[in-house]
């Protein structure tokens, strides 16, 4: 199929009808409403449920209710939508159905604003909701890519009965580019054998998250433990680039991650050996290749639109053997290239790095540039 | 000769063969045999699927026999809406008390009725949490002493019941919304057929339709069942008036 000109939320609800979503239920929210708006139309024609919902809450119970019937369901938010959506993403999680959650990120805490951010992260990759579980999370950086994983969320969810989200920030939900929308896909006419819809000629099928005894509650969460450490095995997808050679290892996931991309070529046309490391999955994370390029590169610089919360991952899986720093823009501002650039020169240049925590060290740039102090 | 037997009464089909958890007195107990009597007669047990809620009957789904599902608190509506609409040839209901629904589930009960969903809601009301030990519930009448209005619903304070069939039977998207009481076996009966009726009109596409039941919780009101049966007969209903608040005029004359 050839390319076409697409809005991001109008590219991420297409790939979600193509991939066989069967049911969408959402609330508006900027910047994620259009993906809503686009679903309104699109699954009645196609004789799919669609149901604008009274609030967040309300939402993901629908969808709670719609994957406990095994039909493929979703529904898309943004940041302040998500929060109240944690009560029903872990009865998801505990439950252990699969649904698909899109989180079109924007600046916060509180009402925050409407521009892009990554601020949500330990939200999204730490779980969350209440309780003991480990989501899934990938974090495309293009219209295209979150096309792509799009539909391979519905397949992740469904083969480990898990919660998946999909995080892209405002500018992806909102910008046009160029993306190829994949082929329709079937839908599977059988309910699994796990799934509600009546008990006939079968013993009846219960979905519940409750354990009331302590033990069989501890069974579950190891056995969500387990389903997680085969996830870490083999779900892992991250992106590369000039990565052979690098000496400074940039690292920036979604949009940070592709403005980061143009600051490293534009430093290799400098001379520097930079490259980049941009993990796909947050959760899992891409740890056994960032250990493997501890040993090869030099230095890191940690790129985020937030305070550095993967920076606290990073820093975890490193572990001193390499010096770490850190750029962040937060409160919904996205750091151009030339900023990033600049960075990559002065930790290149930085031939004495210090052991401070690289968080305190960049509060204090901070401070500087945000005050305009030289 | 040859004996015949009659069978007059036996254990429904969609009740499973455990014993319930409930008290000594309690109506949970006949509210269920209701449903399970109802969906037995109307043949939907195989397509039937149950959304049960937080309080005293989150464990319900053990006591039918059908698919079943356990909502969050309050969420049984939503819940039933995600499943009704990807799979509108099942029956869908939810089992819901007072605090979940009038309570914590105010916006989705509300909502759900509102846009039509076709569920069934059979909602247990009886002035009281019962799980958490029983404290003030939305329902609690005005000077009712619970362990969180020790000296009775002060209305000043703590506001005045709600009463929720008047509040659904004013949404257009309701279909069937009636109060009926548990306290005597008349009453039981009388319940029956609005169950029956409420699940005719789901099964007629005829939008959302919910049975209010007025029931006791002598443990918690601390007193006999004997005297908490009196109780609802005698303090609830001139507060819970019992009665058709929404019946579509399809369902009128049905004869079940």
């Amino acid at each position: 199929m050839a390319k076409e000109l697409l809005k991001g939320n109008h590219a991420f609800a297409e790939a979600a009808v193509r991939a066989g979503v069967e049911a969408f239920y959402g609330y508006p929210i900027t910047p994620s409403t259009e993906f809503l708006e686009y679903m309104s139309r699109r699954l009645p024609e196609l004789g799919r449920a669609f149901v604008q919902a009274e609030s967040e809450v309300s939402a993901i119970n629908m969808v709670y209710g719609a994957a406990c019937t095994g039909k493929r369901v979703m529904t898309a938010s943004s940041s302040p939508g998500v929060s109240l959506m944690m009560e029903g993403i872990s009865y998801i999680a505990g439950t252990e159905v699969p649904a698909v959650v899109v989180n079109v990120m924007r600046g916060g805490p509180g009402l925050g604003n409407i521009a892009p951010s990554q601020g949500d992260y330990y939200q999204m990759v730490k779980g969350g909701g209440h309780g003991d579980y480990f989501p899934i999370v990938l974090a495309p950086a293009s219209v295209q890519e979150a096309v792509d994983y799009i539909s391979l969320a519905f397949d992740l969810a469904e083969k480990y009965r898990s919660i998946v989200h999909v995080i892209v920030d405002g500018n992806m939900g909102q910008m046009m580019e160029p993306a190829e929308l994949p082929p329709m896909r079937e839908i599977p006419k059988e309910a699994p054998e796990w799934a509600v819809s009546g008990a006939k000629g079968r013993d009846a099928n219960i979905l519940t998250s409750i354990y009331i005894e302590p033990e069989d509650e501890e069974v579950t969460n190891l056995r969500l433990l387990k389903r997680w450490k085969e996830i870490e095995k083999n779900e892992v997808i991250f992106d590369e680039y000039e990565i052979d050679d690098a000496e400074l290892l940039v690292i920036g996931f979604g949009t940070a991650g592709r403005v980061a991309s143009s600051a490293v070529r534009e430093a290799r046309e400098e001379g520097i050996k930079a490259g980049l490391l941009r993990p796909i999955t947050l959760a899992p994370f891409p740890q056994d290749r960032l250990i493997e390029l501890t040993k090869q590169v030099k230095r890191i610089l940690v790129v985020e639109m937030n305070s550095g919360m993967m920076l606290d991952d990073i820093m975890k899986i490193v572990q001193g053997k390499v010096p770490i720093e850190f750029y962040g823009r937060m409160g919904g501002v996205t750091p151009l290239p030339d900023e990033i650039l600049d960075e990559i020169r002065r930790v290149a240049a930085n031939q004495d790095p210090g052991a401070d925590d690289p968080r305190d060290e960049w509060i204090v740039r901070m401070d500087k540039m945000l005050t305009g102090e030289k | 000769m040859v004996a015949t037997t009659e069978v007059v009464y036996q254990r429904p089909e969609s009740f499973t063969d455990l014993h319930t958890h409930y008290c000594p007195g309690c109506t949970h107990g006949v509210a269920h045999r209701l449903i399970a009597e109802v969906v037995d007669e109307m043949g939907l047990r195989e397509k039937t699927i149950g959304v049960a809620p937080v309080g005293c009957s989150v464990f319900a789904y053990r006591y039918f026999n059908m698919d079943f599902v356990e909502a969050a608190h309050g969420r049984a509506p939503a819940m039933a809406t995600g499943i009704k609409r990807v799979l509108p040839e099942n029956t869908v209901f939810t089992y819901q008390g007072d605090g979940d629904l009038a309570s914590i589930g105010m916006a989705e009960i509300m909502h759900a009725a509102a846009r039509g969903e076709n569920i069934t809601v059979i909602f247990i009301n009886n002035a009281i949490y019962g799980m958490t030990g029983g404290q003030m519930a939305p329902t609690t009448l005005p000077g009712m002493k619970t362990t969180s209005s020790p000296l009775g619903r002060d209305v000043e304070m703590a506001g005045y019941p709600i009463r929720m069939a008047e509040i659904l039977a004013t949404l257009d998207g309701a279909g069937y919304v009636v109060r009926r009481s548990l306290h005597n076996p008349a009453n039981i009966r009388k319940s029956k057929k609005a169950i029956r009726l409420a699940f005719e009109a789901q099964e007629r596409g005829l939008g959302f339709s919910m049975v209010e039941l007025l029931s006791s919780c002598p443990t918690n009101w601390k007193i006999t069942p004997q005297e908490a049966l009196e109780f609802v007969a005698e303090e609830m209903v001139p507060v819970f008036p019992l009665g058709d608040y929404k019946v579509s005029p399809t369902l009128e004359g049905l004869k079940v």
